[in-house]
């Protein structure tokens, strides 16, 4: 067995941002601590409480890695829903507010084996497998100069000063293109056009496009699937 | 219309709906909506027909002949039209298919669409003709019923999901229809859910399904991942038969999809739902349980032959795995025939065996002469089912030992149809079970170079011998003898035209449709080029999605006399030793009471060979609860239930064959094998706190080692 | 930055809330101990989808999002009928399940 530490690195030569790195720890840091005292605590408010620390810990890096839509809907549905509906769980089964004991089961070992070893067997092959891989600068996913290269070589149209209704024309004129590959092109190439400051110029277009067109089916089953959970609570928990 | 096939299986969806919708409101139920969009469908299903003999008697290029009024009135047997002389060598006919975008996600499209080609056309013409002659019967079978309007419904809803998984384009459409017959069996079945036996046949039948319904999916998925992501069958097809799939991939998803086909088409072991399915009423069992819906496992085969016959290696290999299955159902769905008496049961069992044959040929290569016996298989066995459905009508009961005979007198319309029916299935000739089996059983004999199906030929001969001489028992019981119970209480009479008007029709078709696919060998030489292997020409598909275009291997079996005249030989010789049996009383009869070796076999024919004690006893309560009550049940059944059935066949065998000699061997490993069990049992049993969280434990500290060894496998190589 | 710090991170939250969900008694503390296990898979998915450049990471972190807060909603409404039959949400004492 060798760890592949070193062969082919992605983004090797991305520069090392280390006001980011910092941050990065530092949120971690949090993360880390939050999550233990959640599983650890004998105090189940304060679960909650430092629940909301991870949480927001979450929510932070995700800021960090350009997925500013994800970061305000983890921050207003987890923070502001889900913590609210334990603490209402909380306070109609009348757990014990203060000091426990019974919040752990006596023979816990056998679950903290179990996790220290997942834990090392992750982090092993997570080394193995990605070694030294570093996250692209430009976290922009739509429109990075890889993304341009790419639409340009996949397509053969040079996108230097053209409009977009240019783009556009020529996407359409493709030939040999299947339906879902000429969609994909044509969202390339809007976002090309829009690159100097237009409202696309973001990942949270880019995420409002993919929900809206390629993922609107599975997007429409989770309304279904929120709208059943909400009868199936209902159901269940009103008294009869 | 080849373009508009889509309308189809549209027109009994929208008759589903208003029979729900207004049925109740209307004079005669909703019945008479149902009749019609099923005179509609068959219309349709004719012009289909008809569309698809002309594009195979003039090539896509070619105009259109008008020919049309000289085809409709052959009528179902549209495709014995013959066709332009000289055009006999084979042209290309590609399908015709239609799709539309069902919904795109994550670049991915989904199409829904039809595909029409000869095998579609034929099973359009089979299941409207089928299910035409079912609603018309049942408007006077099922008259007064208290669910009268759903039982219209859900027919209409049972044709028009039959008829869009035959004329289904893409595997995702397939599996929704698959699922759809499944789902509409399950309703009828359970149609009089009031008692428990008949709720439970539809469970059971559900359940059963179930089980072969994760090998669909399974193999399904193989396929879209094999094909490049594609659900297009007739892409899937062309890419096994160019080798462009890894022979693995198609190997396991043959194997995974044999197993959707044993559940749904009743192959040995899973068919034990088809006999409990009688259970629902007679037209359903017509319809659904003999000639349409247990065929879709076949129709799957079919239809995805190019995946099966590379995947195992049908053209180039002797024993596969398909015609192993169906060969071993011939023989023991004919054997369990024998000890049934229910009427109905004997012909559930009856369509087990004639399914088996059907996979059979398929599993030899012989391609035409499995749908070839479909089609026929479909006219004379709804005739037999629709005809004991008659009989029971008049002493409302389907025993045939106690409640019935000599009605030959009292029922003659019913007498003569059953007969017609019952010679079509024991293969004598001129009817139609004589060309389709003989086809069959001269694919088991030729192809698969030099006998290489040489077991599939003698288990098919076998199948013969016993269809013959279970259906001359039925013969005999239901027609001949003395009237006995109801029968003989009150005097059964003629049921109404609406009951025997399908049932002439059925019998004229099992007359002549084995005319249909006529050889032109050997002694039928003389038989002109145009009528002869009109079935053929027309079903067989001849576009590179099928291995019979691109694959050299692929082969035609030719008329042969000797199988022709030794199953006619053997068909007398059971039909005579019947007939001395029933009629005058010769043989050893008793023998069953008397000698324990007849006992033993006559015990585990009549238990089912215990399949079903397997079933709900091992399997299902074993899985039944989660682990902890698997490991109870080890605990409390596993001596009474597995070994004493496993000792009592041994030990019955034993006594048989050595007496008494190792009486105490048997013991001590029954005994023995109950003690381990029962010691293993102890032993897991206190790992089975019911506490979910242990459980949770084990599932994480399993899923880590499994890791780790992926992880191991990985890093290391 | 490196993916891989982002990838321990969630490794380390998935471990620690297997721990949650073997170990811990209360009902509802086991939910929140899932919450942990979903946050570690959406990290994950943030961070390939910055990686590769795909928005679908993005967009599945989104849906588990919303299929979390479906699960806490019926999680709570179970706990709160063990609650009811039993006055107690100790998940020791709910063992039907022994054979």
């Amino acid at each position: 067995m060798t760890i592949a530490l070193t062969i082919g690195a992605a983004n090797a030569d991305a520069p090392i941002n280390v006001a980011r790195n910092v941050g990065f720890g530092v949120i971690a840091a949090f993360m880390v601590v939050g999550a233990l005292r959640v599983v650890t605590t004998r105090n189940v408010v304060h679960a909650a409480l430092w629940l909301v620390v991870v949480l927001a810990g979450a929510a932070a890096q995700f800021v960090l890695l350009a997925a500013e839509f994800v970061a305000i809907t983890q921050v207003l549905v987890y923070i502001g829903a889900i913590i609210v509906l334990f603490l209402f769980g909380v306070m109609l089964t009348k757990a014990p507010i203060e000091g426990d004991a019974q919040l752990t089961r006596t023979r816990w070992f056998g679950g903290a084996l179990v996790a220290v070893l997942l834990c090392g067997l992750l982090s092993f092959a997570l080394l193995d497998g990605f070694g030294e891989d570093r996250l692209p600068s430009d976290t922009r996913l739509t429109l990075r100069p890889s993304a341009v290269a790419d639409f340009e070589g996949a397509t053969g149209i040079t996108t230097e000063g053209r409009s977009e209704t240019e783009l556009v024309e020529e996407v359409n004129a493709l030939e040999g293109v299947s339906g879902a590959d000429r969609s994909r092109f044509l969202t390339t190439a809007r976002n090309i056009a829009d690159r100097d400051g237009g409202p696309l110029d973001s990942n949270t277009g880019a995420v409002s496009d993919a929900i809206f067109a390629s993922y609107l089916v599975p997007f429409e089953v989770t309304s279904v699937l929120l709208t059943a959970a909400l009868i199936g609570a209902i159901v269940i928990a009103r008294k009869e | 219309m080849l373009e508009n096939a889509f309308l189809i299986p549209l027109v009994p969806a929208v008759s589903f709906v208003l029979i729900l919708a207004l049925g109740r409101r209307l004079p005669r139920g909703g019945s008479e909506i149902g009749v019609a969009a099923l005179a509609l469908v068959f219309v349709l299903s004719v012009g289909v027909g008809i569309g698809w003999v002309q594009r195979v008697n003039h090539p896509p290029e070619a105009p259109h002949a008008t020919e049309a009024e000289e085809v409709a009135a052959a009528g179902p047997a549209a495709a014995e039209e013959p066709g332009e002389p000289g055009e006999e060598e084979h042209h290309e006919t590609p399908p015709v298919v239609r799709t539309v975008t069902w919904f795109q996600s994550g670049g991915h499209e989904f199409t829904v669409g039809t595909m029409v080609d000869g095998l579609a056309a034929i099973m359009l013409l089979v299941v409207s003709i089928v299910s035409l002659l079912v609603h018309v019967y049942s408007t006077d079978y099922v008259a007064g019923d208290r669910r009268y309007t759903h039982f219209f419904a859900f027919l209409s809803l049972f044709t028009a999901s039959m008829l869009m998984f035959v004329l289904t384009q893409s595997t995702l459409q397939l599996i929704v229809g698959w699922e759809l017959v499944g789902l509409c069996s399950f309703v009828l079945i359970g149609h009089w859910w009031e008692e428990k036996p008949n709720s439970d046949a539809a469970v059971k039948a559900f359940l059963t399904n179930r089980v072969g319904d994760v090998g669909l999916l399974v193999g399904m998925i193989v396929l879209y991942f094999a094909a490049d992501n594609s659900f297009d069958i007739i892409r899937i097809n062309e890419m096994a038969n160019a080798g462009e799939i890894r022979h693995l991939l198609l190997l396991v998803a043959s194997c995974c999809l044999m197993a959707a086909v044993m559940s749904k088409s009743g192959q040995f072991i899973l068919h034990t739902w088809l006999p409990d399915a009688m259970a629902g009423p007679t037209p359903v069992s017509a319809l659904i349980h003999a000639a349409t819906m247990v065929v879709a496992g076949v129709y799957m085969i079919a239809r995805l032959y190019g995946v099966f016959w590379n995947g195992l290696s049908i053209g180039t290999s002797t024993l596969n795995l398909m015609a192993v299955i169906g060969a071993v159902t011939v023989v023991f769905g004919a054997l369990l025939a024998f000890v049934q008496n229910d009427i109905k049961k004997v012909l559930a069992y009856s369509t087990i065996s004639q399914l088996g044959y059907m996979v059979m040929a398929l599993g030899v290569g012989a391609w035409t002469a499995g749908i070839f016996h479909l089609f026929t298989h479909a006219f004379f066995k709804a005739c037999l089912f629709l005809g004991a459905g008659s009989l029971s009508h008049a002493v409302h009961s389907f025993d045939m030992v106690r409640d019935m005979g000599g009605m030959r007198r009292t029922m003659p319309t019913t007498y003569k149809t059953f007969l017609v029916g019952t010679l079509a299935l024991m293969g004598l000739f001129p009817l139609a079970g004589f060309w389709s089996k003989d086809e069959i059983l001269a694919g088991a004999s030729q192809l698969g170079g030099e006998g290489g199906y040489r077991l599939m030929l003698v288990m098919g001969l076998i199948g013969a011998l016993m269809t013959c001489a279970y259906m001359t028992r039925v013969l005999w019981y239901v027609f001949w003898g003395q009237p006995r119970g109801a029968a003989a209480m009150h005097t059964p009479h003629e049921s109404g035209a609406r009951i025997t008007a399908p049932l002439v029709i059925l019998a004229g078709l099992a007359v002549v449709a084995g005319f249909a696919n006529l050889p032109d060998t050997g002694v039928f030489s003389f038989v002109p080029e145009n009528l002869a292997l009109r079935f053929e020409h027309f079903v067989e598909p001849t576009a590179a999605y099928f291995p019979g275009a691109t694959d050299e291997a692929f082969g035609h079996p030719e008329f042969s006399i000797t199988i022709a005249l030794a199953t006619l030989v053997l068909a007398a010789v059971a039909i005579g030793l019947a007939y001395a049996w029933f009629w005058r009383g010769a043989g050893p009869h008793g023998i069953a009471t008397r000698n324990p070796a007849a006992r033993a076999g006559y015990r585990l024919l009549e238990n089912k060979y215990y399949l079903d004690h397997l079933y709900t006893g091992v399997v299902a309560g074993g899985t039944k609860g989660p682990l902890a009550r698997a490991t109870y049940w080890v605990d409390q059944h596993v001596i009474d239930g597995v070994v004493n059935l496993v000792g009592t066949a041994s030990r019955r065998g034993g006594q048989w064959v050595y007496d008494n000699v190792d009486q105490r061997v048997v013991d001590t490993i029954v005994n023995g094998s109950g003690a381990t069990a029962e010691g293993s049992g102890q032993l897991l049993r206190r790992q089975q706190t019911g506490k979910v969280q242990a459980y949770g434990a084990y599932l994480f500290a399993g899923a880590t080692i499994l890791a780790g060894i992926f992880v191991f496998i990985a890093s290391a190589s | 930055m490196l993916l891989n710090q982002f990838l321990l991170l969630g490794a380390v939250l998935f471990s620690v809330g297997v721990y949650g969900v073997i170990a811990r008694r209360n009902g509802v503390a086991v939910l929140m101990s899932i919450e942990l296990i979903l946050n570690a898979v959406n990290i994950n998915l943030i961070a390939f989808s910055a990686m590769d450049g795909a928005i679908a990471g993005q967009v599945f972190a989104l849906f588990v999002i919303a299929i979390a807060a479906a699960e806490v909603g019926v999680g709570l409404a179970i706990v709160l009928v063990i609650y009811r039959n039993r006055r107690s949400i100790d998940l020791d004492e709910v063992d039907l399940m022994r054979g």
